[in-house]
């Protein structure tokens, strides 16, 4: 065993962004060579490459460890380097600058907890200088620090220095971005990187970019801000002999303690902790911010995967299905209304909307682009989205975490952007389809009344619902039987199971199934208008499903019926049934509540 | 919150992610301390069970300890172990130990086309049957869509530019020029059918924080990473015939430790006892564009 004293040394990832030929690749080439980070040996391998390609060397090349990136001369991809000071172990992700790779250069910097930006002494601020500074500040991160590389070309200018400083500090203004230092560098002859400019200028007395890095701040796991923990998962290990029940999770602000009352949102149940669990480890009794944890709770309460857990007795985040934001969009296709797409937050996953787009944004020129239809790739917008069902949040200036969406077009993430305000539903996306299109419907000449005195029955959509295997399809097709012999018009409609196949591989339940739903709804609205007693069988609904399948078939609205245990907190169903109940029992009071509620006179 | 619990429940976070979105996920174990440390982290995420199948790719050339070693494990920890061979080609004896074929072509052999079919479950499967201590025709075919695989970024070129969750195609092929982004705990985790996922729990974690861990947690590990009284230890456990010995004393986890963090391999990249990296400039990414890992 060692006697040496363990100092564990810091960890921090750093991204490197800035327009294309600016720089970055060198200036961590040399970081890393200048760090004594490379393995031993690979510089002078690279360099023995070059001179048997009869190149120069260049410490851009360290990087470029892929075959077609030598053959290209650019970095595609976020290559993720690994360098050491005294104080910290590094992560560099280098973004690359070209503008259709705008989508790595996204991904490393949402990784990252402060970011170097290279700016060409000689080029000078470019478009992407700019659109990078944007993006940074959106996603979030604080600290920053500018480099304007290749001073040598520039003869160590002063003045070219303070120029440069002078325009893209004006821009950062604008953003409300403070930078941490403005450092001239030469990446390419190692001046301010790791050794000072004293030679080359003398003018300057700030910190290398080594001793900037080594001063940026480690972002510490949020313990002072309200509890917050996406719930992931719901585990129950019972066929491994284990009977916790346990909630699980990343914390990402808060803390939360055995015996804490706790919500569920956005369906509003709550309970209390119980206990916080983990595998090899000593016995605790609070979860922190940062840890992927697991709570157990001491009361057997129905939560799905995809809900806020908050603490009770804390300020509470935001539900909504409206709400305005601020995004970029990276899709090919461009993001359109009309269109329904993915929207995660947090561990949530639901079909979103486009409402309204209120500008457009320039990131280079912090311009605005008015009266634009859509929002096209690499555009930054300020808009409206609506979920079908609510989504709980915060405000990105409230809590970063909570208020942070991405929107997923076609299996792939698209967009992505912070939420700036919550708006109250009036004027949603589906109350407006309703509204039109009960404007515009047109009727025969045959009334509702003949209808319904012709079928002694007025149409109705018939909803049996219950989990896996409780009987509902069973009963659901007897309850089509006796209707139709008993002169009423009825369908049993059994395209749920084509839909439940389809829900098959995947453990989350909302995929495909807001389609299903909306699908059911819009036709249920014509066939109970027709006069039919619609019969059709939905699992694991919530009470938003319910409320929206009651929207879409209105006026002719629904009526459920539930067997085994009820999931509904506020949707009051019509008829209660145990689970696999007795078919001749069931269908009797389904029919008797039927006649109760006036939807079948004879 | 040190490095240790970040690294942990990152990962842990990316395998709940997996394990929540996908539904025929299976976790390669190479036996190495790399996914013996991710099939840890699984039994952290969910809570002292591993609900994953674990799959090995058996070359038939692998070190005899390491085999019981996962046996032995296998059973202790209650996994669902599948293993999967080139049997073809390990009977033609078309392999380099066999002088038939270089080291790039066997590797292709018997690690990436084996697992090619293993995944596809086109070829047989064996399946650890508990109660029998045996291995057995695993008689469920259906393919696994999703693989959570132990790579490092820190290891090669090509892995570093790997994803969290890296979706490959119906033949494996990897188009590392357009991949998705990630941002926020937010992955790519919808896909078209027929999309083969590979998802990488240890992105970030370096050689030095494995060990680190497994000192911290008590990891049990093959004896073959340490000095057994000659002199030398493995670094980088694969192929008996294409892994050499490093020289070294280190006898045990706090050893090993001090070597990488500030002894004579800390400046040493760890896969400099592998043969076929070395085969051509990019060899190994030639190998991980068609399928290995």
């Amino acid at each position: 065993m060692s006697t040496i004293t363990k100092v564990e040394k810091e960890h921090m990832d750093v991204v490197i962004v800035g327009h294309v030929d600016h720089g970055k690749s060198t200036v961590i080439g040399r970081l890393m060579a200048d760090t004594g980070s490379l393995p031993e040996g690979k510089l002078e391998q690279v360099k023995a490459m070059c001179a048997r390609n009869a190149r120069p060397f260049e410490y851009a090349f360290l990087l470029d460890a892929l075959k077609n990136e030598q053959a290209q001369g650019i970095t595609i991809d976020t290559a993720r380097c690994f360098f050491k000071t005294a104080r910290r172990h590094y992560i560099i992700n280098d973004a690359p600058g070209h503008i259709e790779f705008l989508k790595n250069m996204v991904t490393g910097a949402a990784r990252a907890e402060a970011a170097l930006l290279v700016i060409d002494a000689h080029e000078g601020v470019q478009e992407n200088s700019k659109r990078h500074g944007y993006m940074v500040s959106m996603l979030g991160l604080k600290q920053l620090a500018v480099l304007v590389n290749k001073m040598d070309l520039v003869d160590y200018s002063e003045a070219r220095f303070e120029s440069i400083k002078a325009e893209y500090l004006a821009f950062l203004e604008q953003l409300g971005v403070h930078p941490a230092a403005f450092i001239p560098v030469s990446a390419r002859e190692g001046v301010n990187i790791a050794a000072s400019s004293e030679k080359e200028m003398p003018w300057y007395d700030g910190k290398t970019v080594l001793e900037q890095v080594d001063a940026f701040n480690k972002i510490r796991g949020d313990e002072t801000r309200p509890f917050r923990m996406p719930v992931q998962d719901i585990y129950k290990f019972t066929a491994a002999g284990d009977d916790r029940r346990i909630v699980a999770g990343t914390v990402l602000t808060g803390i939360v303690r055995a015996g804490d009352p706790v919500r569920f949102l956005p369906s509003g149940k709550e309970s209390t902790v119980k206990t916080v669990e983990a595998f090899n480890a000593t016995e605790r009794t609070e979860a922190v911010a940062g840890y992927a944890t697991g709570l157990t709770l001491t009361t057997q309460i129905y939560i799905k995967p995809g809900e806020l857990m908050v603490r009770a007795d804390e300020p509470q985040p935001r539900v909504s299905r409206r709400f305005r934001v601020n995004m970029f969009w990276m899709g090919r296709p461009p993001m359109v209304k009309g269109k329904p797409y993915k929207l995660k937050v947090g561990s949530a996953a639901v079909s979103a909307e486009l409402a309204e787009i209120i500008q457009v944004l320039d990131a280079s020129e912090l311009t605005s682009v008015q009266n634009k239809q859509q929002v096209e790739r690499h555009d930054v917008a300020e808009c409206i989205l609506e979920t079908v069902r609510p989504i709980a949040f915060d405000l990105r200036n409230e809590i970063e975490a909570t208020g942070r969406v991405v929107i997923v077009d076609d299996f792939e993430i698209a967009g992505a952007g912070v939420i700036l305000e919550a708006l109250d539903e009036s004027g949603s996306v589906m109350a407006e389809h309703i509204r039109a299109r009960e404007f515009s419907w047109e009727r025969g000449p045959v009334t509702q009344e003949e209808r319904s005195a012709r079928f002694h029955n007025v149409g109705k959509l018939i909803i049996l619902h219950g989990v896996y295997g409780c009987g509902k399809r069973r009963v659901a097709k007897q309850l089509e039987r006796r209707l139709f012999d008993r002169g009423h018009k009825t369908y049993y409609f059994g395209i749920s199971n084509y839909f439940e196949e389809l829900d098959h591989d995947v453990r989350t339940r909302d995929r495909g199934r807001e389609e299903h739903l909306e699908r059911l709804g819009d036709l249920a609205r014509v066939i109970t208008d027709e006069g039919t007693l619609l019969i059709t069988t939905v699992t694991d609904a919530d009470d938003y499903d319910l409320e929206r399948l009651k929207l879409m078939t209105s006026p002719n609205e629904i009526f459920v019926v539930n067997l085994g245990e009820n999931p509904f907190d506020n949707y009051p169903i019509d008829v209660a049934l145990p689970y696999r109940p007795d078919m001749d029992e069931a269908l009797d009071t389904i029919i008797g509540k039927l006649r109760d509620n006036g939807v079948l006179h004879k | 919150m040190n490095q240790l619990d970040q690294l942990e429940s990152k990962s842990v976070h990316i395998l709940r992610e997996a394990y929540r979105e996908f539904k025929s996920l299976c976790m390669l174990w190479s036996i190495g301390k790399d996914s013996t440390v991710m099939l840890w982290l699984a039994r952290k995420a969910f809570f002292g069970h591993c609900p994953l199948p674990l799959v090995h790719i058996d070359t038939s050339y692998k070190i005899p300890e390491m085999i019981a070693y996962r046996d032995r494990l296998a059973l202790e920890w209650n996994l669902n172990m599948i293993v999967g061979q080139n049997k073809e080609a390990l009977a033609a004896g078309m392999t380099f130990p066999e002088g038939k074929i270089t080291r790039l072509e066997c590797c292709k052999a018997l690690k990436s086309e084996a697992l090619k079919h293993t995944l596809s479950g086109d070829w047989p499967r064996m399946r650890l049957n508990h109660s029998t201590g045996q291995y057995e025709v695993d008689t469920n075919t259906e393919p696994f869509t999703g693989v959570i695989v132990g790579v490092r970024s820190d290891e090669e070129g090509s892995r570093s530019k790997e994803r969290y969750f890296s979706p490959r195609d119906r033949q494996n092929d990897w188009d590392v020029d357009d991949q998705p982004p990630e941002l926020w705990n937010q992955y790519k985790t919808d896909f078209a059918p027929g999309t083969h996922v590979r998802i990488h729990p240890l992105l970030d974690w370096t050689e030095l924080n494995l060990w680190e861990y497994i000192e911290r947690e008590k990891i049990p590990v093959v004896d073959l990473y340490f000095d057994r009284g000659e002199g030398t230890r493995y670094r980088s456990l694969g192929c008996g015939p294409c892994t050499a010995c490093v020289q070294s004393t280190a006898r045990n986890v706090p050893e090993v430790v001090e070597e990488i963090r500030s002894g004579k391999f800390a400046n040493i990249a760890e896969r400099s006892g592998r043969a076929q990296d070395k085969d051509d400039g990019g060899g190994l990414e030639t190998l991980r564009r068609e399928g290995y890992m």
